[in-house]
């Protein structure tokens, strides 16, 4: 997929687009080398090439590129499958997923969290435009660096792009004329592009396909989430002095030495909101499942069944006011709970199903 | 989820045994279903490991592809699945009763009633898991546009006439299965879920071992108790005791069993090709030749040898698939048996009649030629299946509801029905010319509906008819209901239709069979919103690019058919191009 620095990517991309920018040249486009020590020497080598490649005005293609995005004050180090960098100079995060998209859709559940993880890259990257307008002394812009989609939109129709495609590609791939007017005009605020590309198998087969996907509302959530995060300073703070997750590991960095009843410990004094959705996603989730099955929190059944359960929040005390030993009649949730109570034993002895559930064949027809 | 079914699941967790869901059965449930258990390859789309496939329970087909990433092996396979299914999908093709139909007159344009045949009985498939069910529907996709050698003769790697046949069944069912109610295919997971409540949530009810653990625990263990087993717990090689029901393998036996056997495989075969090579040329050096055997003896030897290790390494690949297999087909057999205990609900067949006509008309398209179902479905054919299911959605609620009195106590619960003892019939008639009855039934109820004066509401009778009734007033503890119909035509009201003082009513603010909104407009007359009117067949199909789309295959289609399925769509339908790394 990446083969040739890029150069079937880009051109999927410059397909994908179809804005009139002028097409990638028929060779390989230029691949800027990131390789350096460490996180920090990846993300600075990345920010560096990043503003070469973007003063060149030409296609360039950014493998694994390393960003950096403040978490909670804390910096989070990011790796892009690749990032595309326009001649007009605008950039374009690209996602590249194993799911299928047959016939030109895929599984909606994993586009929705490819999204949400480009939007991650696409805020990285929008902090990172930022400083790079400042630093060349641009006014503006910085704030409103990602998902601007209108004025982005303006811009990839600048003056240059009315040639359309044919003009362009017989032009092999130079820097269009108006391309530094154009991107002055459009400033770095439109420099990310909300649209990433999202490159997957297509059909049955292994070549690739690629949609541009508009992470726009993902890029809303998870700003907003990520305002709303308490810094890490206050939730270490919350925890016992000396509470440690290090699995201290031995040399081979696979076996943990830490004995599991300290990790427990250190496990067990934070709080977790376990809910069932957490299995498909953190493996921590066994542990909290079980704890919350232990503490009887009627969470362990589902999210939304709290919507109708009041106060009632184990399982124990919504079954007790339901057999009518507990809780305030006056109460609506309580008062429900009866009359489902009532309801339900009425149908089950109605169809003389009463009593214990599953002896097979006990089962009459009411 | 309703505050009913919450309740249950509170009581199935609070002790760890599930609870009834239903009272009687909502789905049909063939005297001889079709079992399909699939497995895939792990991180590549729809590139099958293996099956277990059949209609007896003591003696599935197996197939496996040892080596997944070959296309000729997965070929292989395709056809082999084609074998084994195939046959059961067109078995009932031929057995047909006489029905009647509506259809509208070509001249005149008036709905007539016209006889047709409907199959007397319909074919249906199960699937361990909803997962499953989408797995049937990428098999469907993959299969239907395979070009067989008589229809292309330049075709690379032609298909079986009956692969792109079965897929075409497959596309068919996964589209049925998408109508609510409908029972062609069913994920087992789902059905189980229905009709009985355990003591986790949904999304860990998709688990079918955990799900069957919970509704049949082995003796002596709560559900909970098995359910957790049925999850978590691993033997001492490291697998998982009751593998995934697919058909998504265990990470664990992926790599630390399979990876090894198809590399195994790999291997030994590459040995046999390089024997064969070796016997051709003549080539006494390669491999371990013994000094005093000649040079064509040894390489037979040799070749002998490669062929049994050959076999030997599929072997086990078929036995590690299988053994991965089997206890998902044992527990798909041990759910028939669970819902088999359960009694049919009353309006199932009526459901499963649907299928039948929904069977029918797919057999009646492949009997006269038509072409495979396109990739995407126009505007037209989606906002029909759209409507359709909608209605179908509908009368599924009203008929389980109908048939199963712990449905209905959740519609009670809910507000939208109600029932209670009759205190007071009060007769009254209309100021008509001719008087007509009016009986007027006080009802005593702790149910507390949301009714408007003059609110319809219906009942159902014991010979299946509805009757229908308005709402009159709320009184302390009961309501006043107007009975307006159901009562034949005569100035009294037939015996049994009203009732008496003391008879348990129950009356519903739903409908018993709605039916769908207003109908969507002729083809012709397809609104631009929804794509216009379909461009007459032949030449210059908007949209698609028909230029370059080769010989099109041979079509005959019905009018009908033709007009819910525009050119543009079918020109785009050509089949997958062959690329060197195909998966499927």
């Amino acid at each position: 997929m990446k083969a040739d620095g890029g150069a079937e990517l880009v051109r999927l991309l410059h397909e994908r687009l179809g804005d009139g920018s002028p097409a990638p040249g028929p060779g390989p486009v230029a691949a800027p080398d990131l390789t350096a020590a460490g996180p920090e020497g990846r993300t600075a080598r990345t920010e560096l090439a990043l503003r070469e490649a973007t003063a060149a005005g030409e296609w360039a293609f950014f493998d694994h590129p390393m960003l950096a995005l403040s978490v909670a004050g804390s910096p989070a180090y990011l790796e892009p499958d690749a990032i595309v960098v326009h001649p007009d100079g605008g950039w374009t995060v690209v996602e590249i997923k194993s799911f299928p998209m047959v016939d030109g859709s895929a599984d909606a559940a994993k586009v929705g969290a490819a999204a949400r993880q480009a939007a991650v890259y696409v805020l990285a990257l929008g902090e990172l435009a930022g400083r790079h307008t400042d630093g060349e002394e641009r006014p503006g812009g910085a704030a409103r660096a990602a998902g601007d989609g209108l004025a982005d939109r303006t811009a990839a129709r600048g003056p240059e792009g009315s040639g359309g495609d044919a003009a362009d590609r017989t032009a092999g791939g130079a820097q269009a004329p108006g391309g530094p007017l154009a991107d002055h005009a459009a400033g770095a605020a439109e420099r990310v592009r909300h649209r990433v590309l999202l490159v997957c198998p297509k059909d049955f087969s292994n070549t690739p396909t690629a949609e541009l996907v508009d992470v726009r509302k993902q890029l809303a959530t998870t700003r907003r989430q990520l305002s709303r995060l308490t810094r890490i300073e206050a939730l270490a703070a919350a925890l016992p002095e000396g509470t440690t997750f290090d699995l201290r590991l031995s040399e081979d960095g696979r076996t943990a030495t830490r004995p599991v009843e300290e990790l427990l410990a250190a496990v067990e004094s934070v709080d977790a909101a376990y809910a069932p959705d957490c299995l498909a996603v953190c493996e921590l989730a066994f542990h909290c499942r079980e704890r919350t099955r232990a503490a009887g929190a009627v969470e362990s059944l589902g999210r939304g069944v709290r919507g109708e359960l009041g106060d009632l929040t184990t399982v124990e005390a919504v079954l007790a006011a339901a057999r009518g030993e507990a809780g305030d009649a006056g109460d609506p949730a309580v008062e429900a709970l009866r009359r489902a109570a009532a309801l339900r034993s009425e149908a089950l002895a109605a169809a003389s199903y009463g009593g214990r559930p599953v002896d097979g064949g006990a089962a009459g027809c009411g | 989820m309703s505050l009913i079914t919450t309740l249950a699941r509170m009581e199935a967790a609070g002790d760890g045994h599930a609870r009834p869901g239903a009272t009687v059965r909502h789905r049909h449930l063939a005297e001889r279903p079709l079992v399909l258990v699939p497995l895939t390859t792990a991180g590549e789309a729809g590139a099958p490991l293996g099956a277990l496939v059949g209609t007896d329970r003591e003696a599935p087909r197996l197939l496996v592809v040892a080596q997944p990433r070959d296309r000729d092996l997965r070929f292989a396979f395709l056809a082999d699945l084609a074998d084994a299914m195939l046959p059961y999908f067109e078995a009932y093709g031929d057995d047909v009763e006489a029905a009647e139909r509506s259809e509208a007159d070509p001249e005149t344009g008036k709905k007539v009633k016209v006889e047709v045949e409907l199959c007397a009985d319909a074919p249906q498939l199960l699937v361990p898991s909803a997962a499953g069910v989408e797995y049937v529907r990428l098999l469907g996709r993959s299969m239907r546009f395979r070009r067989t050698a008589e229809q292309d003769p330049d075709t690379p790697y032609p298909a079986p006439p009956r692969v792109p046949l079965l897929g075409r069944w497959l596309t068919h069912i996964g589209e049925r299965a998408r109508v609510p109610g409908s029972s062609l295919l069913l994920a087992m997971t789902q059905v189980l879920a229905r009709h009985w409540t355990t003591g986790q949530s949904n999304l860990e009810d998709q688990h079918l071992g955990a799900l069957l653990a919970w509704i049949d625990p082995p003796p002596g263990t709560t559900g909970a108790e098995a359910a957790l087993r049925a999850e978590l717990a691993r033997g001492a090689d490291g697998l998982l005791t009751t593998p995934p029901a697919g058909p998504a393998t265990d990470p664990a036996f992926d790599n630390r069993r399979l990876a090894p056997a198809i590399a195994r495989y790999d291997a030994a075969r590459a040995e046999v090709l390089d024997a064969a090579r070796g016997r051709f040329e003549g080539d006494p050096g390669a491999g371990t030749v013994p000094p005093e055997a000649s040079g064509a003896g040894s390489a037979r030897a040799r070749q002998h040898a490669a062929h049994e290790a050959l076999r030997a390494a599929e072997r086990e690949v078929r036995e590690l698939v299988a053994s991965q297999l089997r206890p998902t087909w044992d527990a798909v057999w041990h759910g028939v048996d669970l819902l088999r205990a359960l009694p049919e609900g009353g309006r199932v067949a009526d459901r499963w009649k649907r299928d039948r006509w929904s069977y029918t008309a797919h057999r009646d398209r492949v009997r006269a030629g038509e072409p495979p179902q396109p990739k995407r479905d126009d505007a037209v054919t989606a906002a029909q299946k759209l409507s359709a299911r909608e209605t179908a959605q509908a009368q599924l609620d009203a008929q389980e509801a109908l048939d199963d009195p712990l449905v209905m106590a959740g519609r009670r619960l809910a507000g939208e029905a109600f029932a209670g003892e009759v205190s007071e019939v009060l007769m009254t008639y209309t100021e008509a010319k001719v008087p007509r009855p009016r009986p007027l039934l006080t009802i005593r109820t702790e149910d507390r509906p949301y009714l408007e004066e003059h609110a319809k509401v219906y009942r159902a009778l014991a010979d299946g008819r509805t009757q229908t009734g308005e709402f009159v007033a709320y009184e302390p503890g009961a309501l006043v209901v107007r009975v307006t119909g159901g009562m034949g035509r005569g100035k009294t009201p037939e015996p049994g239709s009203v009732p008496d003082k003391g008879d348990r009513v129950c009356w519903t603010l739903f409908e018993h069979a709605p039916r769908g909104g207003p109908e969507l407009p002729d083809p012709e007359h397809t609104p631009w919103t929804h794509g216009g009117p379909p461009v007459a067949s032949g030449a210059g199909a908007g949209g698609a690019d028909t230029g370059d789309s080769g010989p099109a295959p041979v079509r005959a289609f019905e009018p009908a058919a033709a007009a819910v399925a525009p050119v543009a769509a079918l020109a785009a339908d050509q089949p997958d191009p062959v690329t060197s790394e195909d998966f499927l």
